[in-house]
């Protein structure tokens, strides 16, 4: 075989950094949408790469829940003061209090929903026109369906129905005044591809996701961590497992699996012998068959 | 090295299209393939049973796999072009699953703007019909190099080698008026799975490999033009920081060929030459890189270069050319205005254009030439004379997939309404 092709790890690479850079073209304010998790710091790893030596050219966007795991807020805090880009934050906590979010009730309580409105108040305030995501295509059946430039209305709406067409690599970033994009560089990877790609990389990623002994409860089949943020049923008895999060979200909603995979080699093993989705441990994602389209349709990540 | 490193290293991407009619079982197929490869976990088909058992289907239909929105569940159509993935251990899959009935060019174009192959499927009872010549013929504008034709539904043809051979045969008509390089043929059952991903033990006569086997063996190595060297600018690098204070980058992806450090090299369309002093890849610096590969390129001479210009070897040249011929296939409910100003992107650059003349329309049922026709509507295929503003830095389609397409979008709306191949 001829030595002038890349492995499918460089090709999704070389991807993600022609669409990132076709964002910094395109756009006048884009950010990275950073949640802490391993897409967005990916999407960040990516974006370090694409402009070097120069800085990353956007700021990161955190929208804040305010139901955080403390190792995210730090690694968080860690990585913009390496990076040496601007950080913003919309807080969930400060629309409830504005008057403009209502507290979901009762024990299954989520902020998860309430970020749609931050996020699409934070786009506004800080006018900006891009927002990237780590979102894949692999993760659930509506992200499948998605674009790499991602057109949302002036409500910050998602007609799945009626995308634009996206040909070769010839994309179209054009918006009238008050609509926004969303782009999603990482589109085509797979959990498979960005595990082993950070394991190849060696990236650094928070604890959380290294097996690490907490104190759980089991609700929704998965190992829910035990904090402030959540209501405990007199049924439910906290106990201490070794777990490891296969995706970071909300404290209160995010389900940890039993392992032992303490290495990032490890973690490849396990994840290539998976037999469930890893958004299967996301109570987000359970509360109906169409909860993710549903709230992508109303401006979600 | 690990075992994972191995298969990362060796491992190639391969991008494919799925084509076939509304009843031609494309859905189970993609469920077949995915099924048998186990690539689909335990929650996704626990969620498939229930929605089976719900509908009163016997067994477990495959075909809801590959259902996203909620409209697609509810009346069983596919309505957008959605994207799957695979893996196996010699290589890594990317579906492009596009529906079989609303709005069929655009989307097909579409799938196949991007595939290295793309998979036909014929239903065995009713052999070539006509939506099978339009399939074809797209896969064909498109260059797509590699078709697999699969002969499904051969249980309900009590799996005879005589009618799989008819069809064959029926498809060679086909292929006379079309220009694709790789053509196999295969007889499966993907309700079955006869021939998908296992070998079928029903049709001992076929001597050919299963689907999945051919996926994982294409040649697609040469797919890539690697003689032209052709690399469109995207974005300028320029971190005026203490540490690399005069460093000039400029950023892109290599569109085909390979650039070395050293080339001779000239920019377009300022036609002004110079020598490549660096290609760098992150903190690293390469002496040769190639097609598709991003990176930044820093250049011996201090010259004017910014998004929209082209990097080329001095030795050769695309055309640079305000007027030209191509295919156009249009994308939009509203009709092709005559003498409209839209954008035209073609690799990072940015015109204005007009359509100034339709040469003829395509009728892809009949595979004609419709010279009297001059108006442009939704999934029509039109061949039509464009003139830009300023010059483009052109390539033929068929040599060059990225520097010979092109999309036209309307400046009212913003929407992408036509895809076009330069001729």
């Amino acid at each position: 075989m001829s030595r002038y092709y890349l492995n499918y790890l460089d090709e999704l690479e070389a991807e993600a950094i022609f669409i990132l850079r076709e964002v910094a073209a395109q756009f006048k304010n884009p950010v990275i949408l950073f949640s802490g998790g391993k897409d967005s710091i990916l999407v960040t790893h990516l974006a370090r790469k694409a402009f070097y030596p120069s800085k990353i050219p956007f700021a990161l966007l955190h929208v804040d829940t305010g139901h955080n795991f403390p190792e995210t807020m730090k690694f968080r805090d860690d990585l913009v003061a390496e990076l040496g880009v601007k950080l913003l934050v919309g807080s969930v906590q400060d629309s409830i209090d504005e008057g403009k979010a209502q507290e979901e009730k009762g024990k299954r309580a989520s902020r998860n929903v309430l970020q749609i409105g931050t996020l699409l108040s934070a786009i506004e305030n800080n006018k900006i026109d891009c927002a990237i995501g780590g979102g894949r295509r692999d993760e659930e059946k509506a992200r499948a369906k998605e674009r790499f430039f991602s057109h949302r209305d002036d409500f910050g709406q998602w007609d799945p129905k009626n995308q634009r067409p996206e040909l070769w690599n010839l994309f179209n970033g054009k918006y009238n005044h008050g609509e926004h994009f969303r782009v999603f560089p990482i589109s085509n990877w797979t959990e498979m591809d960005v595990w082993n790609y950070i394991h190849r990389e060696n990236i650094a990623i928070p604890s959380l996701y290294f097996a690490h002994e907490r104190e759980v409860i089991w609700r929704d089949n998965s190992w829910i961590p035990v904090s402030e943020h959540i209501q405990l049923d007199a049924s439910e008895v906290p106990t201490t497992k070794k777990i490891r999060f296969r995706t970071l979200g909300d404290i209160t909603i995010t389900g940890g699996i039993e392992s032992d995979a303490d290495t990032l080699e490890k973690i490849c093993d396990e994840v290539s012998t998976m037999r469930q989705t890893e958004r299967g441990n996301r109570a987000d994602d359970k509360r109906s068959e169409s909860a993710m389209e549903d709230r992508k349709r109303e401006g979600y990540f | 090295m690990s075992n994972i490193e191995t298969n990362i290293n060796n491992n190639q991407l391969l991008r494919f299209t799925t084509a076939g009619s509304v009843d031609d079982g494309k859905s189970t197929l993609i469920g077949r393939l995915l099924y048998d490869s186990k690539s689909i976990f335990e929650d996704q088909l626990a969620s498939i049973e229930s929605t089976s058992q719900k509908k009163g289907h016997e067994g477990v239909d495959l075909a809801l796999f590959t259902d996203g929105l909620r409209d697609e569940r509810e009346q069983g159509i596919t309505i957008d072009v959605a994207y799957r993935y695979f893996t196996t251990p010699k290589r890594k899959f990317i579906i492009a699953d596009t529906p079989g009935h609303m709005q069929y060019t655009r989307n097909m174009v579409t799938g196949a703007s991007t595939a290295n192959a793309a998979i036909i499927l014929i239903d065995a009872r009713h052999g070539v019909v006509e939506q099978t010549k339009r399939h074809s013929f797209l896969a064909s504008l498109l260059q797509i190099q590699h078709v697999l034709v699969c002969v499904n539904k051969m249980d309900l043809v009590q799996y005879s080698e005589t009618r799989f051979n008819e069809i064959v045969e029926q498809f060679g008509d086909v292929m006379s008026k079309m220009t694709i390089k790789d053509v196999q043929f295969i007889p499966i059952s993907a309700l079955n799975g006869d021939n998908v991903v296992h070998r079928s033990t029903e049709m001992e006569w076929f001597q050919g490999a299963p689907l999945l086997h051919q996926l994982e063996t294409l040649h697609i190595s040469s797919d890539i033009n690697k003689t032209d060297a052709r690399f469109p600018v995207q974005t300028v690098l320029r971190p005026q920081s203490a540490e690399h204070l005069d460093y000039r980058g400029y950023a892109g992806r290599i569109e085909s060929g390979i650039f070395r450090k050293g080339d001779e090299v000239t920019v377009l369309p300022s036609g002004f030459s110079s020598k490549i002093k660096s290609i760098d890849c992150n903190e690293t610096s390469v002496e040769e890189a190639f097609a598709p590969m991003s990176v930044a390129i820093t250049l011996e001479d201090d010259i004017d270069v910014s998004r929209g210009d082209m990097l080329v070897r001095t030795a050769n040249q695309p055309m640079c050319s305000q007027e030209f011929d191509a295919y156009l296939c249009w994308m939009d409910n509203k009709p092709a205005q005559p003498n409209a100003k839209y954008t035209i992107r073609h690799t990072s650059n940015e015109q204005k254009a007009l359509i100034k003349e339709v040469v003829y329309k395509m009728d892809i049922n009949k595979l004609e030439r419709n010279n009297d026709d001059k108006s442009i509507l939704m999934n029509d295929i039109c061949r039509v004379t464009i003139r830009t503003t300023k010059p483009l830095m052109i390539d033929e389609y068929r040599d060059n997939r990225y520097t010979g397409s092109l999309i036209l979008i309307d400046e009212s709306t913003n929407n992408t309404v036509a895809a076009g191949m330069i001729l």
